[in-house]
């Protein structure tokens, strides 16, 4: 930690946060807002001067409400860096004469009530996601009497009873009167592999925590008996198996069984009722101080974060990866990587590892001090333009500069075009060509599918990063589903243009079917807000034209959502089988008259 | 538009072959107008399943180039390297995705199977008639990093890029760095302790 406070290299921004994300991979532009410490960072020696004088105590949140703080105050005694803060809502120096006494007390004038947030542009190349988790609240599992008992604690509490600089020195405690205890209980998977209350996931690191916690309880108090109830013990990572037998050596008891439900007795003591799955028998036992070891969980203040940088989530709730297997540290938007618990519980060695990876992966693009921007982007034929500016309009990246007094054609600037498509989609003049995914190209994917037998078939077209991503993940997870549907693929549903819906139904086509990532999940910012606005004209239109609407679906479907992907594709099919052939031919003959018109009104 | 096509059809073991019939869909894509060559590979993406490609490009003087596989997520890159070495511009390959779309989701159903892949095959090579050959433009890469969060997995991150070299911006939203992990007393497997 100190290393990073002094190293050259690294400019370190604590009491800040991402605020805005712009650019692209290799050039991005970070806006970060640096909340006011209103303590001068640079100059603050952490003396404590000032916190010796505050009269406002609040909770520490370091130690978790089990100690108190000052309204000034440092985090932890090791805080890097080492400055005090002022917790402004509580702090009464804002009225000068109300109070202002550490201002008094510091001897190098360092605290300023007056020092405003402020904003800091940064430009970087890549971005490492290193976010972290949280962990479980057990309060809503009833049974097991958190914050009910005084006695039963989280893991995280215990972390700081029997640590040297916690609130009690070191000196495990209970908390209700503050004598040692003699016989403590661990419970396992408190929030984890739940089907029902928490998470239905294994977090990784509870299992090794408490073998550890146990060890640490006999090296110091061996005559204090210590029991773990457990499904399974998970010590599979180096060195883990022997630091497990470790502690079945100095005695600790591992109970196969989940307790059911803690009760109090008169004493405080705890009662725990369990069924031990080694002999079948419910037993009941006594203790003085529970452990609930509580499971990883993500974060959901980051998501804003998550939609800011244009990332996916697994079903988890976890940063999805670019591949699981073959890109783990690597988000799907290139040049952003994962590290630590963002991307998936873990503990510290996996945690460091995945950091170290995310760096190379990162170098590959910094050491090369340039990129290859696909060649996907979209170019304006000016000779069809009208500078009617639509395009410069819905572009999500500002990539389009047009300035109708100008009275110039609309410029793309093409480092800045992501090739969404949305601009060629939405041009009422066909005057923009998506390279790589022409209009050409895409009907002539549509008159391939649609020459024969088109009733048999539903016209799909899905997005690269979710839907199409959605469908791969239902295909490696084996979900079986109808095989009427084909897939187009698009860069972005942006790009799919009302005339290739219209042009598949004039072939024929039962059922056509736009599918993209769901809102704040696009991979261009916000294009699949223009791909809704546009089929819902489209399907209005369809009406008025006298064709069922219903045969024009659109599904927002992720990457992770393989079985929605099955489940949407049913639907399709469904649908498909209640269009009748004369249905089809009715259509086709609609559409070839409002072209029909459309041509000779020129 | 006279097009030399070349079509790769790819068993991928068994796992596009257990489900799709690959030789009668080599023997549609024969038949489809702009195919010059077609053929089935065991797996297109081993070494000798590229070589085979580039022997095909030169000598069937193949100008646009169809794989049928697995989802061009997993392979568009390895295809389009491939196909590079053998004169042809990157851009001029597609890909048809029987595998994730095709043969995996309808293990039971070999018949659609492999009506679906002939369509999906026959798409790739209409799309494949109309590409044409493109130029990736470079733009430059600011040689500096960000790291969002400042426990254990942002500090080692931002350690690593600076002692690479590189300017790192470390941003984190508590008043100090180290995250959950400072909150640990001792750490496992080496008990010893977090920061």
């Amino acid at each position: 930690m100190t290393d990073v406070g002094r190293h050259p290299l690294i400019e370190l921004m604590t009491y800040s946060e991402v605020k805005n994300v712009r650019g692209y991979v290799g050039n991005f532009e970070v806006t970060i807002l640096r909340r006011a410490r209103f303590v001068d960072e640079k100059e603050c020696t952490a003396c404590g001067d000032c916190a010796d004088v505050c009269p406002v105590i609040r909770p520490n949140e370091f130690e978790l409400g089990l100690s108190t703080r000052k309204a000034i105050y440092s985090p932890f005694p090791q805080a890097i860096p080492p400055a005090y803060v002022i917790d402004i809502d509580a702090c009464l120096g804002n009225m000068p004469l109300a109070c202002e006494k550490c201002y008094q007390a510091c001897e190098k004038k360092c605290i300023d009530y007056d020092m405003m947030d402020r904003e800091v542009e940064v430009k970087v190349g890549v971005i490492i996601v290193a976010t972290g988790m949280k962990v479980f609240d057990p309060t809503s599992l009833t049974e097991y009497g958190y914050t009910r008992y005084p006695n039963v604690i989280t893991s995280m509490e215990f972390e700081r009873l029997i640590n040297a600089s916690g609130p009690t020195g070191g000196e495990l405690i209970r908390l209700d009167n503050h004598k040692r205890p003699h016989r403590v209980a661990f419970i396992q998977c408190v929030g984890s592999r739940a089907q029902r209350r928490g998470m239905p996931y294994c977090s990784n690191v509870c299992c090794m925590n408490t073998v550890k916690d146990t060890i640490l309880i006999k090296e110091h108090w061996p005559d204090i008996e210590v029991s773990v109830y457990y499904i399974d013990i998970r010590a599979f990572g180096k060195g883990f198996e022997s630091l497990y037998m470790r502690s079945k050596s100095y005695g600790v008891r591992y109970i196969r069984g989940l307790p059911g439900e803690i009760r109090s007795n008169s004493s405080g003591n705890l009662e725990l009722i369990v069924e031990n799955q080694e002999n079948g028998s419910v037993e009941s036992h006594e203790y003085d101080m529970v452990v609930l070891s509580i499971g990883l969980e993500p974060d959901e203040t980051l998501e804003d974060l998550r939609q800011k940088l244009s990332l996916s989530k697994t079903a988890d709730g976890f940063l999805m990866e670019a591949h699981p297997k073959l890109q783990p540290v690597d988000a799907p938007t290139r040049g952003i990587y994962f590290a630590g618990c963002a991307e998936a519980p873990k503990d510290i060695k996996d945690s460091v590892t995945q950091a170290s990876g995310a760096v190379a992966r990162a170098g590959i693009l910094l050491n090369k001090g340039e990129i290859t921007v696909e060649a996907i982007t979209s170019r304006i034929i000016e000779s069809k333009c009208r500078m009617c500016g639509i395009c410069a309009k819905v572009c999500p990246y500002n990539a389009i500069i047009f300035d109708k007094s100008k009275k110039q054609y609309p410029k793309v600037v093409e480092a800045a075009c992501a090739g969404c498509g949305t601009c060629g989609a939405e041009c009422p003049f066909d005057a923009i060509v998506m390279r790589h995914f022409t209009d050409e190209q895409i009907l002539a994917q549509i008159d391939a599918m649609l020459e024969t037998n088109p009733m048999d078939k539903v016209v799909v077209f899905a997005c690269n990063w979710c839907s199409y991503a959605g469908a791969d993940f239902a295909g490696t997870s084996r979900f079986q589903y109808p095989a009427s549907p084909r897939l187009i693929r698009t860069m972005c549903s942006g790009r799919v243009d009302s005339k290739f819906v219209l042009h598949a139904f004039r072939k024929g086509a039962p059922v056509v079917l736009v599918s993209g990532c769901h809102f704040g999940d696009c991979h261009y910012i916000d294009a699949n807000h223009w791909t809704a606005k546009r089929i819902e004209k489209l399907k209005k239109r369809l009406e008025k034209l006298g064709i069922r609407s219903e045969r024009l679906q659109l599904w927002w479907i992720s990457a992770s959502e393989g079985q929605r992907f099955r489940k949407v594709m049913e639907l399709m099919e469904e649908i498909r089988q209640t269009v009748t052939p004369e249905e089809v031919e009715e259509t086709k003959r609609i559409l070839e008259e409002a072209e029909a018109k459309k041509v000779k009104a020129g | 538009m006279d097009r030399r096509i070349g079509v790769f059809i790819c068993e991928c073991g068994l796992n596009i072959a257990a489900t799709v019939d690959c030789e009668s869909v080599k023997e549609f894509a024969q038949s489809l107008p702009g195919v010059a060559f077609a053929t089935v590979n065991r797996y297109t993406c081993s070494e000798p399943g590229q070589e085979e490609i580039k022997k095909a490009i030169g000598e069937y003087r193949l100008d646009r180039v169809v794989i049928a596989s697995c989802t061009p997520r997993m392979h568009e890159p390895t295809f389009r390297k491939a196909i590079e070495e053998a004169g042809l511009n990157p851009y001029l390959l597609e890909m048809a995705n029987i595998r994730e779309h095709c043969s995996w989701v309808h293990l039971h159903d070999r018949e659609g199977a492999t009506e679906k892949a002939k369509d999906l095959v026959k798409m790739a090579v209409a799309r494949a008639g109309q590409l044409e050959p493109q130029i990736e433009t470079k733009v430059p890469v600011t040689r500096a990093a960000l790291v969002i969060g400042g426990g254990i997995a942002g500090i080692q991150a931002a350690l690593d890029f600076a002692e690479n070299g590189y300017k790192v911006y470390l941003v984190e939203k508590a008043p100090s760095i180290g995250g959950i992990m400072a909150q640990l007393d001792k750490t496992f497997p080496t008990m010893d302790c977090s920061i």
